[in-house]
């Protein structure tokens, strides 16, 4: 079972261009707002036409713009989700599942399923209630249902939890874990919110301008970002310009530090390093640094560094409470171990 | 009494409203999906007879409905009838005239619809008459009733065109408002008030409904109440 897309499609001066594969795994597109994530959603649903390519699942090719196919919505039973959940306002929760089973033509058969999936979601006692009198939790749980019944090739999850207040959010979470854990089929997981991306997807494709930067497991994507926007995506807060210098050494142009890199360092336009992944006391790529600011987090420090050589940007180092304490000072010394830098393309 | 008139402008308003509900239905649901150029030029075209005096609808429709007009002399010679002066000359007439009405409400209302319920319904294998019949229509209910009722009270008061193309036979063409003027003009002052007051009661009932239906759609988001 998998999902192979390779698309492209214009908009005015905006073009989606665009290839990946996806097994039987949560696959999440990552990336801001406008960079073309729900776009790649609505184009394999079939809502949006793409102008070339080709996007086929579990065999079935669902549209090749040279065999000139392009199966209708319906037809491609995909299991779409929107961020409002676009639960029928006129309907209760009942004939909105109704409503999604009715593929299956046996009436017998349908009315099982849909009983099921009631079950399964514990939505028995909301089953007679309309959509505005729920809660947004359940009107997600009453959408992945009706999803569900109607028996999908691969789920597309558009931002499913940024409607939720972030109290919920977390439970919820776990729950469309378990509801993606039993479809066992590809999932497609579109967020701009790295935590939740992390802790939902196997695999992670950073989107940036209409097109994918890197691609790969998620551990490997957030050890090695590879570019800019994969690393500020995944949540680098520390980015600098890097000038090359003799041997290993390079300059990070925005916090004023030379920097040796590890051996057989890649060419690279910037350097990234995460927050959490400064160290306080002296070391390799050690520096006297100023502290300009010290921000409080509820569990956490977050310490803006200036290196004395002028650089024009702070670095920020993040570090348990007790940890800060110890340390505090008007200047001290840290260090960015090098296996730590990011190494980054434009 | 002779209730001629009432019963006339009565079934006149019911077939025009009866009429434009689908075709007024039918012209908001693509026009509202056209590509900004086409909407532009076909929603002037469409709302046109809203702002033109009745008198110059009627105009217009004598030059091709007339007996000696393309339309009218077609139909005279194909079914031997004459397409003016008759009671029902006047749906011609208000029709016309009652369309924008329709067409602008129900093209509101299709525009406040939220695409992604048409969309959802589509990728959950719905067909595209079910979502239309289904999800669309009682979505935007609260508007495209609220258009509806709106035309049948703007039919019942239709007088420029009709009595132009319909003319004032008593018995026959006669409506309510041509009657009103009818006796106003031969000086039958207590008659003349008697219908003005049946038309005012008649027109209260329908703007009560329209009122009571915009309350009650007042998010215009289907069923939703605050």
């Amino acid at each position: 079972m998998s999902m192979s897309v390779d698309i492209e499609k214009s908009f005015g001066d905006f073009t989606l261009k665009l290839a990946f594969e996806a097994g039987d795994e949560t696959l999440a597109l990552l990336g801001e707002s406008g960079c073309g994530k729900s776009m790649t959603l609505k184009c394999i649903a079939g809502i949006v036409r793409p102008d070339r390519g080709r996007i086929v699942v579990d065999g079935v090719t669902l549209f090749d713009s040279e065999k000139r196919v392009d199966l209708t919505p319906q037809k491609r039973r995909m299991g779409l989700l929107f961020q409002n959940y676009a639960l029928f306002p006129n309907m209760t929760v009942l004939e909105n599942i109704r409503a999604g089973a009715r593929r299956e033509k046996d009436r017998a058969k349908r009315e099982k399923s849909v009983a099921a999936v009631i079950d399964s979601f514990g939505l028995g006692e909301l089953a007679d209630r309309r959509p505005h009198q729920l809660s947004g939790g359940q009107q997600q749980r009453a959408a992945l249902a009706r999803i569900l019944v109607s028996d999908p090739m691969a789920l597309l999850l558009d931002e499913p939890f940024s409607a939720l207040d972030s109290h919920l959010r977390f439970r919820l979470e776990r729950e469309v874990r378990e509801v993606i854990r039993r479809f066992g089929k590809t999932v497609l997981l579109v967020s701009h919110d790295r935590d939740e991306v992390f802790r939902m997807a196997d695999s992670i494709a950073v989107m940036r301008a209409g097109g994918i930067e890197v691609c790969g497991r998620r551990g490997d994507v957030f050890a090695d970002p590879k570019t800019r926007a994969g690393a500020v995506l995944t949540g680098c807060k520390n980015v600098s310009r890097l000038t090359r210098r003799e041997g290993n050494r390079a300059f990070a142009e925005d916090w004023g530090m030379e920097l040796v890199l590890p051996d057989g360092a890649r060419e690279a336009d910037y350097v990234g390093i995460r927050m959490h992944d400064i160290r306080p006391g002296r070391g390799e790529n050690g520096f006297r640094c100023r502290v300009v600011e010290e921000i409080e987090n509820p569990f956490s420090f977050t310490v803006m560094l200036l290196a004395p050589g002028g650089g024009n940007a702070p670095v920020g180092w993040e570090t348990e409470k007790h940890i800060w304490r110890e340390h505090r000072a008007p200047e001290l010394e840290i260090n960015l171990p090098k296996q730590s830098l990011l190494l980054l393309r434009e | 009494m002779d209730w001629f008139p009432l019963i006339n402008s009565l079934r006149i308003a019911a077939i025009s409203t009866v009429i434009i509900f689908f075709l007024g239905i039918f012209a908001a649901y693509y026009i509202a999906k056209a590509p900004p150029l086409v909407k532009g030029v076909l929603d002037v075209f469409l709302t046109l007879p809203l702002v033109l005096p009745p008198t110059v609808v009627g105009y217009l429709l004598l030059r091709v409905l007339g007996p000696k007009r393309v339309i009218g002399a077609w139909a005279l010679a194909v079914f031997g009838v004459k397409l003016t002066m008759t009671w029902w000359s006047a749906i011609f007439a208000t029709t016309v005239v009652i369309f924008p009405l329709m067409y602008r409400t129900a093209r509101g209302a299709f525009e406040s619809f939220d695409e992604s319920l048409a969309y959802s319904g589509q990728s959950l294998g719905l067909s595209n008459t079910y979502i239309f019949w289904r999800i669309r229509m009682p979505y935007c209910r609260q508007g495209i009733l609220a258009g509806t009722v709106l035309a049948f009270a703007r039919a019942l008061g239709e007088y420029g065109a009709t009595s132009m193309v319909s003319g004032y036979t008593p018995g026959r063409t006669a409506t309510i408002s041509t009657t009103v003027y009818q006796l106003w003009r031969t000086n039958d002052d207590a008659l003349a008030f008697k219908w003005v007051l049946v038309n005012m009661a008649i027109s209260f009932v329908v703007l009560l409904a329209v009122n009571l239906l915009e309350r009650r759609g007042g998010s215009g988001g289907g069923r939703r109440r605050a």
